[in-house]
């Protein structure tokens, strides 16, 4: 069995954030890591960061996952990485089940930050398992990562952040768009990647939604249609489009498994995308020994996921002895950036979400 | 084709091919590809079917979450190929059924 400190469950983002805040604590680390590689969706991501310069903006996605690495490097008697490790069970003696080379292996931590990030979510229409329907973040993947195209022309379903982000991705790749259509009445996302979109010939149609798929083995085309004020189709309103990808970005949910294995208090809060942990302003969930960080605690950006992991990471060592020189400024400091990323229209959502699932301090 | 062969920020190393089957036919790749990405670099969406429906089944996350790309890969069911890397040789199969526990 592997004896550490702080156990962080989840290498992306805010998972090397808290293994970061923690090493420079004096805690010994473990991260672990799903996939073979470190950065988690940070990879992919070829925009340049909105934030402030703490949260790297203005630099890429793409490159933050390199930064966050080798400052880890830096400390390679303090940190230990598992990658192509998937965390499976998290049990109330601080016992961590670790599925890793094709074995289950013991971690015991006293403390765990847990870093999971979120899944895709999708939507019901009719035949929408086909071939060819796939998660924004999917297409960003065969994209970005593996310099794939989806196919020849998208329909995007989703005019959020991520929905136009990835559009402009798709353009870039060299696949047409044949539009972006929204269920809500206007744009979700920021005007300025909308802008740009517009500006390359894409129209962003909003208060329609897609009701079908169609194609035999993979899709061939889809059927759209307009809503009115209540959301309901609009009749008559129906559009064919000839494309072969219909992309989902619809939002995503938190992947709280191991919190529910845990036994942490969990409610439903759609603001901030599905089942979330009561957690309070420290990151410590209602188990003393588990903490979380990054899209878990909410759907958000990666700018928060970052702050969220670097406070984890602190105050779930100060919580066992490893005090930051720091401390306090540190921590005082990961909330103002909190608060200015959640300030205005966007953050007013996870705001109110944070404040139903907020225990007393 | 599907590669993408000028893009604005990126550049993809294409100096070493992965050959590997599927479904006894041979298809080349590049190191990096998952079997996912090399198969749909290939024009191949279908990576299997329902084991009740038959109804056709391609990758839907590409990050190992969902499971809707289960493959058979060296002859062991249910491998995600999405976050499967390609290696050279490999023999992958649509998978149609649960598969047996080896």
């Amino acid at each position: 069995m592997r004896e550490v400190d702080i156990a962080i469950i989840g290498g992306g983002p805010a998972g090397l954030m808290a293994a970061n805040a923690a090493a420079s604590s004096g805690a010994s680390v473990l991260v672990l890591e799903r996939d073979g590689h470190l950065g988690g969706q940070l990879v992919k991501q070829t925009h340049k960061f909105f934030g402030s310069e703490k949260q790297y903006a203005s630099t890429r996605g793409i490159y933050i996952a390199n930064i966050l690495e080798d400052k880890l490097k830096e400390m390679p008697d303090k940190v230990e990485i598992w990658k192509s490790a998937t965390a499976v069970g998290l049990y109330e003696d601080g016992i961590l089940a670790v599925a890793k080379d094709k074995a289950i292996k013991k971690v015991k931590a006293k403390r765990f930050v847990v870093a999971t990030g979120a899944s895709e979510k999708s939507l019901t229409f009719v035949n929408n398992e086909l071939p060819g329907i796939y998660g924004a973040g999917a297409v960003q993947t065969l994209m970005n990562v593996n310099g794939v195209r989806p196919g020849k022309r998208v329909l995007m379903v989703g005019a959020g952040n991520i929905g136009l982000i990835v559009s402009y991705q798709l353009l870039q790749a060299g696949v047409e768009v044949a539009a972006i259509i929204d269920a809500a009445p206007c744009i979700g996302g920021y005007l300025v990647h909308a802008s740009k979109i517009r500006r390359a010939g894409v129209p962003i149609i909003t208060s329609h939604t897609v009701t079908r798929a169609y194609g035999n083995e993979s899709v061939e085309g889809a059927t759209i249609v307009g809503l009115d004020e209540q959301w309901q189709p609009l009749p008559g309103s129906e559009r064919e489009l000839d494309v072969d990808v219909i992309c989902i970005s619809v939002g995503l949910s938190p992947l709280a498994e191991l919190l529910w294995h845990a036994g942490c208090e969990m409610h439903y809060i759609p603001q901030l995308g599905g089942h979330v942990p009561v957690r309070d302003g420290n990151l410590k969930t209602s188990v003393d020994s588990v903490y979380i960080a990054g899209d878990i605690t909410g759907i958000e950006e990666a700018s928060s996921a970052m702050v969220e992991g670097r406070l984890a990471g602190l105050t779930a060592s100060a919580s066992i002895g490893f005090k930051h020189d720091d401390y306090e400024a540190e921590v005082l400091d990961c909330k103002e950036q909190l608060k200015s990323l959640r300030a205005g229209p966007v953050g007013e959502h996870i705001n109110q979400g944070m404040a139903l699932v907020m225990s007393g301090e | 084709m599907l590669r993408i062969e000028e893009h604005p920020i990126l550049t993809f190393d294409k100096s070493k091919t992965v050959s590997f089957t599927f479904d006894g036919k041979t298809i080349e790749g590049y190191e990096g590809d998952t079997i996912a990405s090399a198969l749909h670099a290939a024009g191949v969406k279908v990576m299997g079917h329902h084991y009740d429906s038959g109804r056709p089944r391609g990758f839907y996350c590409a990050i190992g979450n969902c499971g809707a790309c289960l493959m058979v890969v060296n002859g062991e069911p249910n491998v995600r190929v999405c976050v499967e890397p390609l290696v050279e040789g490999v023999v992958v199969e649509t998978q149609s059924n649960k598969g047996d526990l080896v």
